[in-house]
């Protein structure tokens, strides 16, 4: 092929320069497949590898918090490192700890449609003081079967799960207000709601008549953290998508995108695409919550549950809510407006200021920024254009600050660094863009492989952002890492926004499928982490806090409870016998370190559900059910010590209605184990 | 003996008093997996650490070599301590009242019997501890035995063990020493207050 090219250089160089190009592509096409990527090296800052490196033994500066999407997880990664610290399970059973299997955690997982087991989690948002974020709780939405969750971030562990009556898809969700007064959450898919705490079997052509939405407002106990559902706003059934509070001048309000104004029930790729303008709906959510206060709210059934983890016995439980209040937009006059925002908004973003609302049409060409100041006015003066379900729609010219023309293509999410910029992501276009708040103008671009969907700035939906960084979460992955067959990670890229241009740092895979993401500098949760549970502290009905107090003892039939302890390197008791063919055995172990990182883990044979991990100090239960005669072995799970292969034991299990008595006991008299006697 | 004299030994005697505000020795364990370090302090009435399960930690790692168990419970010396030490405070205090030169000299020798003893009997038990495994134990090593230095450190298998006084242990040195001054200084006075006061002298 060369010397072909050769020959025609010497003919005419002007066809030599199109074969080249031919020739170009020819050879690209030759290196595609599972090579890298062609892209890899664009916008790579020079000195990235130092910018992203943290030393062995050195920490992050920043935690960041990513949902793991369908995983129903939530990933923490240290910034700028990109290293995984934890996976915290939410709304999914996690064999790896016994999350959602062991008796302490299944009620977490319990909804009114029963066990629900896994979720689609998507935004998580970090609790707030003064409108900036404090490294108490993370909130977390489900967007499949609505719930919220909250995580303590002293244990980094799921506390708290409230499930959300009266929506579908509760997608827009969950947002804090700026001092924790509420969390807010919105239905992405409207409903036939039947008032009485379900849908209404409808005819699916009745969209238009019988279909709603609710946004739910979520008490948070400002010393604790726990959730009360307050009160609803039924709303139009168009599809809330996402939500974000105001700020500042603009603190008691919250606002919310939507799509589907054209109330389409099925085929809403098209139904829902075609009025050139939806809705961005601002909700002043101090006045909501007065109305509801002064006795506007109506009561209607309803049936949800609410899980929460007891502190001291780490025992879940549910409690099963039979009642909701509610406001209608029509009662409460000034709570609701609706700003049109072009075609099929997605992201609302609030800037720092308060003043600005950018609003992200996924299928606009320009992004229209809002302003705070003039939709005050244009209420005052009553600058409407009609109405909707009694909600009264502002003229656009009249709140429109003005709009940023030729941005790139599908904007999606908007974030700020605090210094006047904005960076908004492109789905279409796959880049990260940059432009100035004031000037409404572009000022730098950053291609991102590949569809970027949501970005996050540390803060950057706060009142102070920590405008050093920017993690983009792309939607696509192909060839940015060695190809894993069909399924990939997806990637995150980490972006230095602190100068004029923005440099790329680092690509790292991910969990799932992160949607959306928070961080807080380190200082904020590090210092507050709990090192292990105290003792003394534990509450559990069947915690054993010494070896002398184990116990094995049949209760009722077929009922045989274990209470024993795990301590470097042994199980208290480790030979058990007595246990019958169908016995439902619960295995009560307690681990008795009081040390940091000692967890101890507990498994047996055979058992149809998972592990329990147990941390030092505390109580976890794993249930099994023995199906036939023999020995079984359970053993420790998690390398706890030089002599933890030793840290195992057996359980005899006979047939139905023998005699054999139980018994139980470890090691001899006399051998020199702390506090261990035979407890034959 | 001066007012003075006589309030230096009144401090002298009351500074035994940080015996009860601070432990009197600490035992400093670092290994690899132990970052932060591990701190038995031995106080003149209880024994502590670092951290409140400081105790039940040192037996779990001392367990798999054989060593007993150490619970404040075994150590008598803990119960009856405290109670030389009270006695030491108030003798020294009426010596400091009364002035008299030979009480200083035998409370400071009787100070400085005791502080020996005490030494004696904690190394006693660290060797005891240290040498007396269990012949079952998980982890034998020929001829090792785990003595924790009495001062100073020792490498102990994967462990490095550091022993030093701790605060509490200045209140006896500051007895001791400051005794001693008070009766030094009174040596020095007494010729001198002879020869200006004759009449007590005689008296």
């Amino acid at each position: 092929m060369e010397s072909l090219i050769h020959k025609f250089k010497k003919v005419a160089p002007a066809a030599a320069l199109l074969m080249a190009v031919v020739g170009g592509t020819a050879l690209q096409s030759c290196s595609s497949g599972p090579g890298e990527g062609s892209a890899t090296a664009a916008g790579v800052s020079s000195d990235a590898a130092s910018a992203v490196y943290v030393a062995p033994g050195k920490h992050d500066e920043l935690y960041s918090f990513l949902s793991g999407g369908f995983n129903g997880q939530v990933s923490v990664y240290g910034l700028p490192s990109g290293r995984l610290l934890k996976i915290i399970p939410v709304f999914t059973q996690h064999g790896e700890n016994g999350y959602g299997y062991s008796e302490e955690s299944k009620a977490m997982l319990q909804t009114s449609h029963g066990f629900v087991p896994w979720d689609d989690l998507h935004h998580p948002k970090l609790s707030r003081t003064d409108g900036q974020t404090d490294g108490r709780w993370l909130f977390v939405n489900g967007n499949n079967t609505p719930r919220v969750a909250r995580i303590d971030l002293k244990t980094f562990e799921t506390v708290e799960i409230m499930e959300i009556p009266n929506s579908a898809g509760n997608h827009c969700s969950p947002y804090p207000t700026n001092n924790n007064e509420y969390v807010i959450a919105g239905t992405r898919f409207s409903v036939p709601l039947d008032m009485k705490g379900g849908t209404g079997d409808v005819s699916l052509d009745k969209y238009e008549e019988e279909f709603r939405g609710s946004i739910s407002f979520i008490k948070v106990d400002q010393e604790k953290g726990d959730m009360d559902l307050d009160f609803q706003i039924l709303v139009p059934g168009f599809d809330y998508d996402l939500a974000n509070g105001g700020k500042g001048p603009s603190e008691d309000w919250v606002f919310f995108t939507t799509y589907n104004s054209e109330k389409s029930g099925t085929l809403k790729e098209v139904g829902a695409s075609q009025n050139d303008r939806d809705y961005l709906a601002a909700v002043n959510w101090k006045l909501a919550a007065k109305y509801a206060k002064e006795g506007k709210a109506r009561e209607m059934p309803a049936n949800y549950y609410h899980n929460k983890v007891d502190k001291d016995s780490h025992i879940a439980k549910s409690t099963v809510k039979k009642s909701v209040r509610y406001l209608l937009p029509e009662d409460c006059p000034g709570m609701m407006y609706l700003l049109p925002a072009p075609k099929s908004p997605h992201g609302i973003d609030v800037d720092p200021s308060g003043e600005f609302m950018v609003v992200s049409g996924k299928l606009a060409s320009a992004i229209p920024v809002f302003s705070f100041s003039k939709m005050q006015e244009a209420i005052k003066n009553k600058a409407f254009d009609g109405e909707k379900n009694g909600i009264p729609v502002l003229k656009y010219e009249s709140v429109l600050k003005g709009e940023v023309k030729e941005p790139g293509l599908g904007p999606l999410h908007t974030e700020f660094d605090g210094k006047g910029n904005a960076y908004t992501s492109m789905f279409v276009s796959s880049e990260v863009v940059k432009w100035k708040l004031n000037e409404l103008e572009v000022v730098d671009r950053m291609p991102v492989y590949y569809s970027v969907g949501h970005l996050m700035i540390p803060g950057g939906d706060t009142k102070e952002p920590h405008g050093k960084y920017l993690v983009a979460m792309n939607k696509i992955t192909k060839d940015r890492y060695l190809p894993t067959g069909p399924e990939l990670a997806h990637s995150a890229q980490l972006i230095d926004i602190s100068g004029e241009k923005m440099k790329m740092l680092l690509d790292f895979p991910t969990v799932a499928e992160p949607h959306y993401a928070q961080a807080i500098v380190a200082s904020k949760v590090a210092p507050n982490s709990t090192k292990f549970y105290k003792l003394d502290a534990n509450k559990h009905p069947h915690a054993v806090k010494k070896e002398a107090d184990v116990s094995v003892k049949r209760e009722g039939k077929n009922v045989i409870r274990v209470k024993m302890t795990a301590i470097r390197s042994h199980m208290t008791p480790d030979n058990i016998e007595g246990v019958q063919v169908g016995d439902t055995v619960y295995f009560h172990v307690t681990n008795l370190e009081q040390d940091w990182d000692v967890p101890h883990g507990f498994a047996v044979m055979g058992a149809n559900n998972a592990e329990t991990l147990i941390m030092p100090g505390a109580t976890q239960t794993l249930t099994w059910v023995p199906k036939k005669a023999g020995v079984f072995p359970f053993y420790c799970t998690d390398f706890c010590s030089a002599l933890h292969q030793e840290m195992q034991g057996y359980i005899r299990v006979s047939p139905k209605g023998s005699n054999v008595p139980i018994t139980f006991s470890t090691g001899k008299k006399k051998q020199n184990i702390p506090g261990v006697a035979s407890t034959k | 003996m001066k007012t003075y004299q006589k309030a230096l030994m009144i401090v002298a005697a009351l500074s035994l008093g940080l015996l009860f505000m601070f432990p009197m020795w600490k035992i400093y364990l670092k290994a690899p997996q132990y970052p932060e370090g591990l701190e038995l302090h031995i106080w003149v009435n209880k024994l502590g650490g670092s951290s409140e399960s400081v105790l039940q930690n040192f037996n779990i790692l001392n367990h798999y070599i054989g060593m007993e168990a150490i619970h404040a419970e075994s150590f008598a010396e803990l119960q009856y301590m405290p109670y030389i030490v009270v006695f030491f405070m108030i003798t020294g205090v009426l010596v400091g009242l009364i002035g008299k030169q030979n009480l200083v000299l035998g409370w400071s020798g009787l100070l400085m019997l005791g502080g020996a003893v005490g030494i004696l009997d904690f190394y006693l038990w660290l060797v005891k501890f240290g040498t007396n495994l269990d012949p079952m134990a998980a982890i034998k090593v020929p001829g090792m035995t785990y003595i924790p230095p009495l001062l100073g450190s020792k490498v102990l298998l994967n462990f490095e063990a550091l022993s030093l006084p701790a605060w509490g242990s200045l209140g006896i040195f500051l007895g001791i020493s400051l005794s001693l001054l008070v009766w030094i200084l009174g040596r020095k006075a007494a010729p001198l207050s002879q020869a200006r006061t004759p009449k007590h002298a005689v008296a």
